[in-house]
């Protein structure tokens, strides 16, 4: 049990990195703290389980320290750590019992045989396979392969943290959601720090407290699901987060009010003057459509029933947004103006958030 | 579509049968009819039923060089696999010293037999023989000619020489088969360098440990130009194993009838391994792909 702390962290798998581009990880400064349920989200190729095999030690960083609570640990084996790790893909031992599988970790720290009987038993019912203890781990099927990869990283109770990487890709929808559920369940029960790496962010926002957006070799924002929402700190995880993403408008701003392709459209608050390539962005909830002269014109393309709501798409000037009608409320007939909740608008200055001089609840 | 049934392409398989039965069957035939018969010249020939087989299997003689042989194929089973292992385990897994000792691994390979015997023979030889003359000036007397140890000690080396290479390649090349992921699992979960070993590695070595353990039973069961060359049997018949023994009796003494038994019966008992090690394989790789 420790807060793992990461300074100055980063990474390039290239022996002789030169620029920047040479980098999986850019410089990374982060605190996981202890006992806490983090999701890492991402898209595929930006880091996270490079991230997530420095925090275990598999991979040593070009640059940087690791710290759980006060020890620096950067250059410390994976054995030395005391960090459990679920991958992607199912590893078990073929020639070993399933039993002998969940005790292998236990067994390698020389626990008391008494106690790995109990422990191996109460997670082999927690996965579901007390039924199969004394099968040989070769010819189960792959989602029971990796439900004993997944006991494997819980059987030890005194690990510094639990990281998963993606680990129910494998695992069919049902199963999916009734063991995140029990991940869920674990933590709550006996604390651990968790670390779920996951490109889904349905996953990610379930499972976790805080959650920790990655882009690119950078963490864009560490917030909880609701802050990732409404405050989306990086244009990448307004667009990333919520479905469809926010809606991103080049513009210009001058005070309490931006230029949209010739269209004044009011802000939240007053801003000061930006020298860099300067966005709004709107999530879809809070885009909607008028009939008065007011708000911006756009040109509806298509029209989406997703059961609960409805998600008009349409044409800005060239650039495509979105809107989520409630259900059943109607789309007037010749709607072709939307208007934007002021208060919900997002300025960003080269894809980073700003906030407002003054005024704004944002 | 109708097939055309044609017999005129049965002639197609006319060359394949003629060259096995040239190479294969004529030959082993003819071991066959010595076997079975007798001659006191003229080409004259009669049948004597299995009593060569009997004399064969009261012949102290053949039991001798059987115990010789299963000690040998033993010994030298229980160097190079262990070596080999362990060898292919301190190999680099990429890299330019990777394909280096892959080279330098593959060479004793590539000598020929009687090279190789020949190589053995002046390395041993007490008078200008490195090894012979090195231990010799210490005081001990490493004469492939009077000292069976001498002898056997040789021979064993000389095929741990010639043959360890071929097991390192194979579990060199089914270590490399192991996915990084593995490793990394048995590192999170704190397995020492032994356990990982034992529970990673051999297990996925098993498939072609068994196919090196056959290549290497088969050869040194039917080992015959190294030892030859080296100690020629000796001294005495202390290094004189099956196929050494066979020639003597075959071509030194011109003993056919009892040469041929022997023959027969030392194929029917390669026959009977390699089946077994074959039965072995296959319940192996169905267990294997019922995964």
């Amino acid at each position: 049990m420790a807060r793992i702390q990461l300074s100055d962290l980063a990474h390039s798998y290239l022996p002789k990195p030169g620029g920047e581009d040479d980098f999986a990880l850019k410089t990374i400064n982060l605190t996981w703290d202890d006992g806490g349920a983090y999701a890492l989200l991402g898209a595929s190729g930006c880091g996270k389980s490079t991230l997530l095999n420095i925090i275990s030690g598999l991979v040593h960083p070009t640059r940087g320290k690791i710290l759980f609570d006060e020890d620096d640990m950067t250059a410390a084996p994976t054995t030395a750590r005391n960090i459990a790790q679920v991958f992607q893909f199912p590893v078990v031992y073929d020639t070993m019992t399933v039993r002998d599988n969940l005790a292998f970790p236990l067994r390698n720290r020389g626990m008391p045989a008494a106690y790995i009987k109990d422990r191996v038993q109460q997670i082999a019912e927690m996965i579901g396979m007390d039924a199969q203890l004394s099968r040989k781990a070769r010819g189960l099927t792959a989602d029971e392969k990796q439900k004993i990869s997944l006991g494997r990283g819980m059987v030890r109770e005194d690990v510094n943290a639990i990281l998963f990487d993606e680990p129910l890709t494998v695992i069919d929808p049902h199963m999916k959601w009734e063991l995140r559920t029990q991940l869920k369940q674990l933590h709550r029960e006996f604390g651990h720090t968790m670390i779920y790496v996951t490109h889904d962010q349905t996953e990610a926002l379930t499972f976790a407290d805080k959650v920790v957006v990655m882009h690119d070799g950078r963490v864009v924002q560490l917030g909880t699901p609701d802050e990732l929402f409404q405050r989306p700190g990086h244009t990448f995880v307004g667009y990333f987060i919520g479905s469809p993403g926010m809606n991103l408008l080049e513009a210009s701003v001058q005070g309490d009010t931006a230029q949209v392709a010739g269209n004044a459209v009011p802000l939240g608050g007053t801003y000061a003057a930006m020298s860099g390539r300067t966005q709004i962005g709107i999530r879809p909830e809070y885009v909607s459509f008028t009939d008065d002269q007011g708000g911006v014109p756009v040109t509806i393309t298509r029209i989406e029933d997703v059961g609960r709501h409805r998600i008009v798409r349409a044409d800005l000037a060239g650039t495509q947004i979105n809107a989520v009608l409630p259900e059943r409320m109607p789309l007037p007939a010749d709607a072709n103006r939307v208007v934007f909740a002021p208060e919900q608008i997002g300025v960003f200055e080269d894809d980073w958030r700003v906030d407002p001089a003054e005024g704004g609840t944002l | 579509m109708d097939k055309t049934q044609n017999n005129r392409a049965w002639v197609m398989v006319l060359p394949v049968l003629f060259l096995v039965a040239f190479s294969a069957v004529i030959p082993l035939m003819t071991v066959v009819n010595y076997a079975f018969n007798d001659t006191f010249g003229n080409n004259i020939f009669f049948w004597v039923g299995i009593e060569w087989f009997e004399e064969m299997l009261d012949s102290d003689r053949m039991w001798e060089a059987l115990q010789r042989q299963l000690i040998f194929s033993g010994v030298i089973l229980a160097i190079e696999v262990p070596l080999g292992i362990a060898v292919a385990l301190a190999m680099p897994k990429k890299g330019v010293w990777a394909s280096l000792c892959l080279v330098l691994m593959a060479l004793p390979l590539l000598i020929p037999w009687n090279v190789v015997g020949t190589i053995w023979q002046v390395f041993a030889r007490i008078d200008i023989g490195l090894l012979g003359a090195t231990l010799g000036s210490m005081g001990i007397d490493f004469n492939l000619g009077q000292n069976s140890t001498a002898a056997w000690v040789t021979v064993v080396m000389m095929d741990v020489w010639h043959w360890t290479s071929l097991v390192v390649l194979l579990a060199y090349a089914g270590l490399q088969s192991i996915p990084d992921a593995y490793y990394q699992a048995a590192k999170i979960d704190q397995a020492s360098r032994f356990a990982v070993f034992r529970y990673v590695e051999l297990p996925k070595l098993k498939g072609v440990l068994l196919i090196a353990i056959l290549l290497r039973f088969m050869d040194s069961f039917m080992i015959y130009t190294e030892p030859f060359v080296v100690t020629g049997g000796g001294p005495g018949s202390a290094t004189t194993f099956l196929s050494i023994d066979l020639v003597k009796m075959a071509l030194g003494q011109f003993d056919l009838g009892p040469a041929a038994a022997f023959s027969i019966m030392y194929f029917l008992v390669i026959l009977l391994v390699s089946w077994a090690f074959y039965t072995i394989m296959v319940n192996l790789d169905r267990e294997e792909r019922s995964e």
